[in-house]
C-alpha cells in the first residue's frame, strides 16, 4: 500500500491517536521553499525511516519536528499536542522559551556530527539533561547515565572526554545521552554518514536495539539495509514532497514511483 | 652625608614606589573587572541581543576602538571638570580605562560565543535545556577557553595603560618614579627599575593566563 | 548646568594647525611602521635560525617590549639618552625611536607567526626547480609571508596611530596635543575634543579601508 501524501490510515482506523502528526508542513529559507507541505503520522513503537536524495527536505523536516528548523505553515503535533507554536487570536505565535524547551525534553534527538560537550565526560554528557531539565539529583542522575552507557557498551569509557572517543564511540554515548531523557520519540540525523565505515555496524546495532524495545525512532539513513531490516514503515521524499510511503519489503520490491526507482537504482546491489 | 648611590635613593623612595605600585595594581584590577562583566554583559548582547541594543553596543565598541586611550582619558577627565562633576582623577581614570576595555572585552566575548560551533547549540537545546541553562553549562564553558588568551593580553594592555593616567595626575607607579626622578635626577636607574616592576606584574599575568589555558586544554573537538 | 554653547569658531581658526597635527601623526606611524617591519623581520628570522642566544636575546627584547608600558619607553628613551650622552635626536626623532623599537618587538611575533604558517610545498616547490637559499627567500617565503601577514600589519598601522596620541607628553605636536592647547588655552573642551576623537575615529577607518583594498589585491588564494 502506497499512500501519497495523506495521514497514515490505521490511526484514522483505530481512533486512537498518533504519536506525531505532521499536518501540511511548509518551510522556506527566504524565497526557497523546501517542505512542501509534508504530513504523516508516526504510531507509538515505530521505526519510521525518511529517505531521499540531499536536499530533499527529509532532514529539514526531522528538525522541524525537534524546532531546530522553524517552520511557516502548518502543525505537528506530539500526543496531540501542538509542537513550537499555538494559535492566539488568530495569530500564529512561537510558544515562550520555557514551554519549547519542556516540548523539545520530551523528544530526543542525535546528530550526523555527534555534537557531544566537549568540556564533560562521557557520564556528565548524559547527565546534563537528567540533571538540569529533569531535576533529578545527582546520585540517581548518575545510576541512569551509567545504565545506558552500560546498555550503548560503553560502561569503561564513562569517565573520558570526547576527544578520547572515537566516532563510533561518541556516536554511542550521543545516543545514551538522548534516550537517558526518556523521551516519546528519538530522532536519529544521518548519524552514520560521518563514522569511518568500520565504526558505522556499531552504532546501527545499538540502535537496533533499541528499536526492537519498542522505541519510536525517526530515521534518516543512507544505509539501506539498515532500512530494510529495522524501519516498520519508510518515507520516501523529493523536493520537498512525500513522493511514497510504505512497509520497506513491499516499497523496495515494487516501486511504484519512477523518482523512487531511481533514487533506489543508486543503491544497486542491495535491492537485488 | 652619606654618598649618594642608586640604592640609598630607592632606599629613600621606597614608599612613594611600593605607594605607586600599589595604585597601578588597584587600578588595572578595578578596571580588569569591571570590563570583564561589563564586556560580558555586551558580548552576549552583541550575539543575541534586541537587534537595536546588540547595533548600539556594536556602534559603541566601534568608536572605542578607534580612538586612542589617552584622547578618551583626557577628554573624559576635561569634560567631568567642565561640567563641574568632582570625582577623583583616580575614579575618573577608572572609569575611562574600563569603558575603553569594555569595548575590546565585548568584542572578545562575542567572537568566543560565535566560535563555538552551531551543534553544541542545538545539542543542549535538543535535550531541553533552556536559554539561560545552554550558556550557563555548554556556551560560556567552552567560550572560556578562547577568551582566555585574547582576555590575558588585553589584561596587559590595562596594566600598561594606567600610566596614562599619569598625564591627569593619578600618583601610580610611572608618576611616583617621575616624581622620584625630579628629586634625584637618576633618569635611568629609576625607569629601569619601574620598567623592571612592570615588567614583573604583566610576565605574573601572562603565565597565569598560560596556567589557566592548560587547565582548559582538555576541551578539544 | 549641563548646558553647554558650542562654538565652533576655534576649531576653523586652527584647522591648518589640526590638519597639520594629524598628518604628523600619520607619518610617525608610518615611519615607524616602517622601521618596525624592518626589525620585526630580522627578529624573525633570528629567532628561527636555531642559534640558541640570538634566539634568547631577542625573546628577552620581544618579552621585555611587550609588558613595558609604552608611555614609560617614551620617557625612558627620550630623557634617558641624553644622560648617558647621547644627544643626536630631537624630539620627533627620539619618539619615532621608541615607536619603531615597539612596533619591532610584534612585528617580530607576527612575521614568525607568518613564517611558522607558510606551507611547507612552497619552499619544497622552490627547492625543485633550483633556487638557491637565498632566492627562496627572496622570490618565495617573503612575498608569501608578506600576503599571509598583510592583516596583521594593517592592524599594528592602526594601533601604531592610536599610540601617536602619547607624543604628546613629551611635546610632540600631533592632534592630541594640539586639542589639548586648544583646550588650555580657548577652553573650548568638547570642541577640541570631539574634534580629535572624530579625526582619529575617521583616520583608523580610512587606514582600515585603504588596507583593505591592498589585502584584497594581494590575497593569496587558499
Amino acid at each position: 500500500m502506497q499512500n501519497h501524501m495523506k495521514p497514515n490510515a490505521t490511526s484514522a482506523a483505530t481512533g486512537a491517536m498518533p504519536l506525531l502528526r505532521a499536518v501540511d508542513v511548509h518551510k522556506s529559507y527566504d524565497r526557497l521553499e523546501v517542505l512542501k507541505g509534508i504530513s504523516m503520522d508516526v504510531e507509538q513503537g515505530e521505526v519510521l525511516a525518511l529517505i531521499g536524495a540531499s536536499g530533499s527536505g527529509k532532514t529539514t523536516f526531522l528538525r522541524c519536528i525537534n524546532l531546530l528548523e522553524e517552520f511557516q505553515q502548518g502543525e505537528i503535533d506530539l500526543d496531540g499536542e501542538p509542537i513550537g507554536y499555538r494559535m492566539t487570536g488568530g495569530r500564529r505565535r512561537k510558544i515562550p522559551e520555557a514551554a519549547l524547551s519542556a516540548q523539545r525534553a520530551r523528544i530526543g534527538m542525535v546528530f550526523q556530527s555527534f555534537n557531544l560537550f566537549p568540556h564533560m565526560t562521557a557520564e556528565q554528557n548524559v547527565m546534563l539533561g537528567l540533571t538540569k531539565v529533569r531535576g533529578k539529583p545527582a546520585a540517581e542522575a548518575r545510576d541512569i547515565a551509567r545504565h545506558w552507557l552500560e546498555r550503548v557498551g560503553l560502561a569503561e569509557r564513562r569517565g573520558h572526554y570526547p576527544f578520547q572517543l572515537s566516532g563510533g564511540q561518541q556516536q554511542r554515548v550521543a545516543i545514551a545521552r538522548a534516550v537517558a531523557m526518556e523521551p516519546r520519540l528519538v530522532l536519529f540525523d544521518e548519524v552514520t554518514s560521518a563514522l569511518d565505515p568500520e565504526l558505522v555496524a556499531e552504532v546501527l546495532g545499538v540502535m537496533q536495539d533499541l528499536a526492537r524495545s519498542g522505541m519510536t525512532m525517526i530515521v534518516v539513513s543512507h544505509e539501506m539495509l539498515f532500512v530494510r531490516e529495522v524501519a516498520s514503515r519508510v518515507v520516501f521524499m523529493d523536493g520537498g514532497h512525500v513522493v511514497a510511503q510504505g512497509p520497506p519489503q513491499e516499497l523496495f520490491r515494487d516501486p511504484e514511483s519512477e523518482r523512487l526507482r531511481s533514487f533506489l537504482g543508486r543503491f544497486h546491489g542491495v535491492f537485488s | 652625608m652619606a654618598e649618594r648611590t642608586f640604592w640609598t635613593e630607592l632606599w629613600n623612595a621606597k614608599w612613594a614606589l611600593l605607594n605607586g605600585i600599589a595604585i597601578t595594581t588597584e587600578l588595572s584590577a578595578y578596571v580588569v573587572v569591571a570590563s570583564t562583566i561589563l564586556g560580558l554583559l555586551g558580548g552576549l548582547v552583541l550575539v543575541y541581543g534586541w537587534r537595536p541594543a546588540a547595533l548600539l553596543v556594536r556602534l559603541y565598541v566601534d568608536v572605542m576602538r578607534g580612538i586612542p586611550v589617552l584622547v578618551l582619558i583626557l577628554f573624559w577627565y576635561y569634560g567631568l571638570a567642565l561640567f563641574k562633576i568632582n570625582i577623583p582623577a583616580f575614579w575618573a581614570g577608572v572609569i575611562a580605562l574600563a569603558g575603553f576595555a569594555t569595548a575590546h572585552m565585548s568584542e572578545i566575548v562575542r567572537g568566543a560565543i560565535q566560535s563555538v560551533p552551531a551543534g553544541q547549540s542545538e545539542a543542549a537545546k535538543a535535550i531541553g535545556l533552556r536559554f539561560w541553562q545552554r550558556l550557563r553549562y555548554v556556551i560560556l564553558p567552552q567560550a572560556t577557553r578562547r577568551v582566555l588568551p585574547p582576555w590575558v593580553n588585553t589584561a596587559v594592555e590595562m596594566v600598561k595603560a594606567t600610566t596614562l593616567l599619569s598625564i591627569i595626575g593619578v600618583v601610580e607607579l610611572l608618576l611616583a618614579t617621575q616624581q622620584t626622578i625630579a628629586r634625584n635626577y637618576m633618569v635611568i636607574q629609576f625607569y629601569l627599575a619601574a620598567t623592571l616592576l612592570y615588567f614583573v606584574l604583566n610576565f605574573a599575568i601572562s603565565r597565569l593566563g598560560a596556567l589557566l589555558e592548560r587547565r582548559f586544554a582538555y576541551m578539544r573537538y | 548646568m549641563l548646558a553647554y554653547n558650542f562654538n565652533w569658531d576655534v576649531i576653523w581658526r586652527q584647522w591648518p594647525t589640526i590638519i597639520e597635527a594629524l598628518l604628523l601623526g600619520i607619518g610617525l606611524a608610518v615611519a615607524s611602521l616602517a622601521i618596525g617591519c624592518i626589525i620585526g623581520i630580522l627578529c624573525a628570522f633570528g629567532r628561527v635560525s636555531r642559534h640558541k642566544w640570538l634566539d634568547w636575546a631577542i625573546w628577552s627584547y620581544v618579552e621585555f617590549i611587550r609588558n613595558t608600558p609604552l608611555l614609560l619607553l617614551i620617557f625612558f628613551v627620550y630623557f634617558g639618552l641624553p644622560q648617558m650622552g647621547i644627544r643626536a635626536f630631537d624630539k620627533i626623532e627620539s619618539f619615532i625611536l621608541t615607536l619603531s623599537l615597539y612596533a619591532g618587538a610584534y612585528m617580530c611575533e607576527v612575521f614568525r607567526a607568518g613564517l611558522a604558517s607558510i606551507p611547507n610545498q612552497y619552499v619544497e616547490a622552490a627547492k625543485a626547480i633550483g633556487l638557491r637559499p637565498w632566492q627562496r627567500q627572496l622570490y618565495v617565503v617573503l612575498p608569501v609571508m608578506f600576503r599571509i601577514t598583510l592583516p596583521s600589519i594593517s592592524n599594528t598601522l592602526i594601533s601604531l596611530f592610536k599610540d601617536t596620541s602619547l607624543a604628546a607628553a613629551i611635546a610632540v605636536p600631533e592632534l592630541t596635543f594640539t586639542a589639548r592647547q586648544i583646550n588650555a588655552n580657548t577652553f573650548r573642551v568638547m570642541e577640541a575634543w570631539l574634534t580629535a576623537s572624530a579625526l582619529y575615529l575617521a583616520t583608523s577607518y580610512a587606514i582600515a579601508w585603504v588596507l583593505r583594498l591592498v589585502e584584497r589585491r594581494y590575497s593569496v588564494i587558499r
